[in-house]
């Protein structure tokens, strides 16, 4: 803050409180009466008339309190560039509680943290803290009961685009990934996109005109293969999906499936290391590993 | 319209249409209020609608009742009191009747633009710049015409409620204006001037003291006529009037930012929002002393006068809601109360309890006098009406107290591990029986502002079997 708003600010900030301590003062000193009076100033507004009664004297200790209360707390919190003799600030604030929060939290997770994703399905009560965290970092995308939803992955099927080995979740959780079904509507045309559809439902024996299908096979063989495999089954180094198991990210429609050939997919797992310590990512892909490893 | 009512030297008329417009308007905005009310608890109750939206509403239902219910509330008190206190009429009938239907079609326009999702997204300033440039032409005029009458006034000092009323006006002003601040890019989409943090400073510098001018200081007026009028007992003290309203306006202009307390503002605005709210509660107070001691002589009164119960109730009100606000703005509090519905029940205490009700007393004192008779067509009527109104305030304020501290203490809960206990829709899910007595509370509200309706009706057409009061009572 700039020298003179900082001078502004405590300028309005005097200003207003001494000049209400001010006249609360003055008035209290130039009472006419020092106890309650029926005396009235003598003038009337439409029948109304006025006392002139002493400032209540509890209302008065009030005001006093509240300005010594204001007073004290602006020497102790500070104001503008001025610290105060607490020398406290709201981001110190924030970091010393979160440094609290560490230090409290810390031996529950240092418990599990040099166990196996394997040996944690034995520890049902660090499941549960991993089940907590996925209600608070991940059930927003894959859902409360984690079976996803319309281009989140279900995570409860044990059907994988990148893999379900522990490590690989990790890894998963930990950096993120980058889906990317390239559009493929220019190159094939409307009718080469209807050709592929009708290949690709075939392949997890969905009903499928058989002409379209046949001519989408060739296609399919040209494009598609270098990602997904000559069988349709995907490449889980690629996040490739298997096309074959009649499992969907984005439903198995014949207009959401042509969709995705005419113009493509951009799927996106946010990476995780930023936000949560690596013990914390540890119980996390226990608990997303136990789902389909009962 | 009866003649009899016709006073020699003051324009009623203008004074009639706001009254009558304070009790449409504030049947038509809690109506709103009951219904989004009701979709709390009943989500279906959307009907699928976009315009009849809980986001679309909720602005409708706020704009409705503090700008046309409280707004037209406050109009009509202001020229009936200026007129009165200053001897004097008003000082242009023409600008007069400007401000009335300007006003209205503000609101009308309000209630149009807003369930079409029209809005600038400021809070309590959601209308889209055309409005907010009518808003100002009408608020200078009110200005020209109120100051005027002041300054044309046959008496030697100002009366004390006049001060408020002025300071409500000019204030207003200023904070309509500033906050408003945009640049229009179509005739329905404008962007505040003011970027990130500096947009929610100001917004909240305008949104409280949208409540501490507009819905405190501009009520405190009427406080100030319609308490010692209906009570017969003159004002209790002078000199803490002179305080209170000093303190009050410039304490009040600083304590928007514990409206964004643990946010990115600043940490010495916070601070400061914090310390002026607490020295506001003394100022705050004042009023309510002031308005309660003037009653002191006159307590046998409200055994047989349910206007007078309507004023004393307010006050009460007052005195609670001005109490919780400071309190709520110290920090450690607000970090629990924020965000949920404990805002929402200080809010209500204070519009329903301090703001509505106040108003409710002073139109029921007006109107007679506005059609000359000597009293309302029933006065059981009113008392009906009182205690709707007072039950329907305190289930409001109990449900939203329960259901605050409820989800204050739901979202901050955390297991060993430091995870969160409870997820956001378990909190909601805990709070529905809070919503049903909530709507309830605003039922009860309404049903009475019906019957004031009737009431009123009864009253003021032309065949009404309200006696008529003697002429001559008129220019007391």
């Amino acid at each position: 803050m700039s020298p003179f708003w900082n001078a502004w600010v405590w300028a309005i900030t005097l200003v207003v409180i001494l000049g209400c301590t001010w006249l609360l003062l003055a008035t209290r000193r130039s009472e006419p009466h020092k106890e309650s009076t029926e005396e009235t100033l003598g003038h009337t507004f439409d029948g109304i008339e006025e006392y002139d009664n002493p400032l209540p004297s509890w209302w008065f200790q009030m005001f006093i309190g509240t300005v010594i209360f204001a007073i004290a707390y602006l020497a102790l919190y500070g104001l503008a560039n001025v610290k105060g003799f607490y020398g406290w600030s709201s981001v110190g604030q924030y970091e010393e509680e979160m440094a609290h929060a560490e230090e409290v939290y810390k031996p529950v997770f240092a418990k599990y943290a040099a166990m196996s994703v394997e040996d944690l399905q034995a520890q049902p009560d660090g499941l549960k803290i991993g089940q907590r965290m996925f209600a608070n970092n991940c059930a927003v995308c894959h859902g409360a009961t984690a079976t996803g939803a319309h281009g989140f992955p279900n995570l409860t099927d044990n059907d994988w685009l990148y893999g379900g080995a522990p490590a690989t979740i990790k890894q998963t959780i930990t950096n993120g990934r980058q889906g990317a079904m390239p559009a493929w509507g220019a190159v094939l045309g409307e009718e080469g996109v209807r050709d592929v559809t009708s290949y690709v439902l075939s392949l997890s024996g969905i009903e499928h005109d058989t002409e379209m299908a046949a001519r989408g096979q060739q296609q399919f063989q040209a494009l598609c293969t270098a990602c997904h495999g000559a069988d349709g089954k995907g490449t889980q180094a690629l996040g490739a999906p298997n096309l074959t198991d009649n499992v969907w990210l984005y439903g198995n429609s014949f207009a959401e499936i042509s969709h995705t050939i005419r113009t493509g997919r951009a799927g996106v797992m946010p990476a995780h290391k930023a936000l949560l310590s690596d013990d914390k990512i540890q119980l996390i892909t226990a608990y997303v590993y136990s789902l389909s490893n009962k | 319209m009866s003649t009899a009512a016709e006073h020699p030297t003051y324009n009623y008329k203008v004074v009639r249409q706001f009254a009558i417009m304070t009790v449409v308007w504030g049947i038509v905005g809690m109506a709103v209020g009951v219904l989004i009310a009701s979709q709390l608890v009943w989500p279906a109750l959307n009907f699928d609608t976009a315009w009849l939206s809980f986001g679309r509403l909720r602005p409708l239902h706020t704009n409705a009742v503090i700008f046309a219910f409280g707004g037209c509330a406050l109009f009509a008190t202001s020229y009936y009191v200026v007129q009165r206190t200053s001897q004097t009429r008003l000082i242009s009938d023409k600008l007069a009747a400007f401000t009335f239907w300007g006003w209205q079609l503000v609101i009308v326009s309000a209630a149009i633009t807003l369930p079409l999702g029209l809005t600038s997204s400021k809070e309590y300033a959601e209308l889209e710049w055309p409005i907010d440039l009518l808003i100002t032409a009408v608020w200078v005029a009110y200005a020209i015409v109120f100051l005027g009458t002041v300054k044309m006034r046959k008496t030697s000092h100002i009366y004390v409620g006049n001060w408020f009323y002025m300071g409500f006006i000019l204030t207003v002003a200023v904070l309509h204006i500033v906050n408003s601040a945009a640049m229009p890019v179509t005739l329905f989409k404008s962007y505040s001037v003011y970027p990130g943090a500096v947009d929610a400073m100001v917004q909240w510098w305008y949104g409280h003291n949208a409540v501490g001018f507009f819905l405190t200081a501009g009520f405190l007026g009427m406080m100030y006529y319609f308490v010692p009028k209906q009570s017969g007992r003159p004002i209790y003290s002078y000199r803490l009037s002179v305080v209170h309203f000093w303190a009050l306006i410039a304490t009040y202009m600083w304590a928007g930012g514990h409206h964004l307390h643990y946010t990115s503002l600043p940490d010495f605005a916070q601070t400061l929002g914090m310390v002026m709210s607490l020295i506001l509660l003394a100022p705050s107070w004042g009023g309510m002393i002031n308005g309660m001691m003037t009653l002191s002589g006159a307590w046998h009164k409200l055994r047989t006068d349910p206007i007078l119960r309507f004023l004393v109730v307010s006050l009460s009100f007052y005195g609670m809601s001005t109490f919780e606000g400071p309190m709520m703005a110290i920090k450690t509090v607000n970090a629990l109360s924020h965000y949920t519905d404990w805002t929402i029940g200080h809010v209500h205490a204070g519009a329903l309890g301090w703001v509505a009700m106040i108003s409710i007393g002073s139109v029921y004192h007006m109107i007679p006098k506005l059609w000359g008779k000597t009293q309302m067509a029933s006065v059981a009527l009113i008392n009906t009406h009182f205690w709707l109104a007072t039950i329907g305030t305190v289930l409001y304020i109990c449900a939203m107290w329960v259901n605050g501290i409820l989800q204050g203490l739901m979202w901050r809960a955390v297991n060993e591990d430091g995870t969160l206990t409870y997820s956001f829709v378990e909190a909601l899910e805990a709070s529905h029986p809070g919503f049903l007595v909530r709507a309830l509370g605003g039922a009860f509200f309404l049903t009475g502002m019906i019957l004031m309706a009737y009431n009123v009706w009864q009253t003021v057409r032309k065949d009404s079997t309200a006696p008529v009061a003697d002429a001559s009572a008129q220019t007391a």
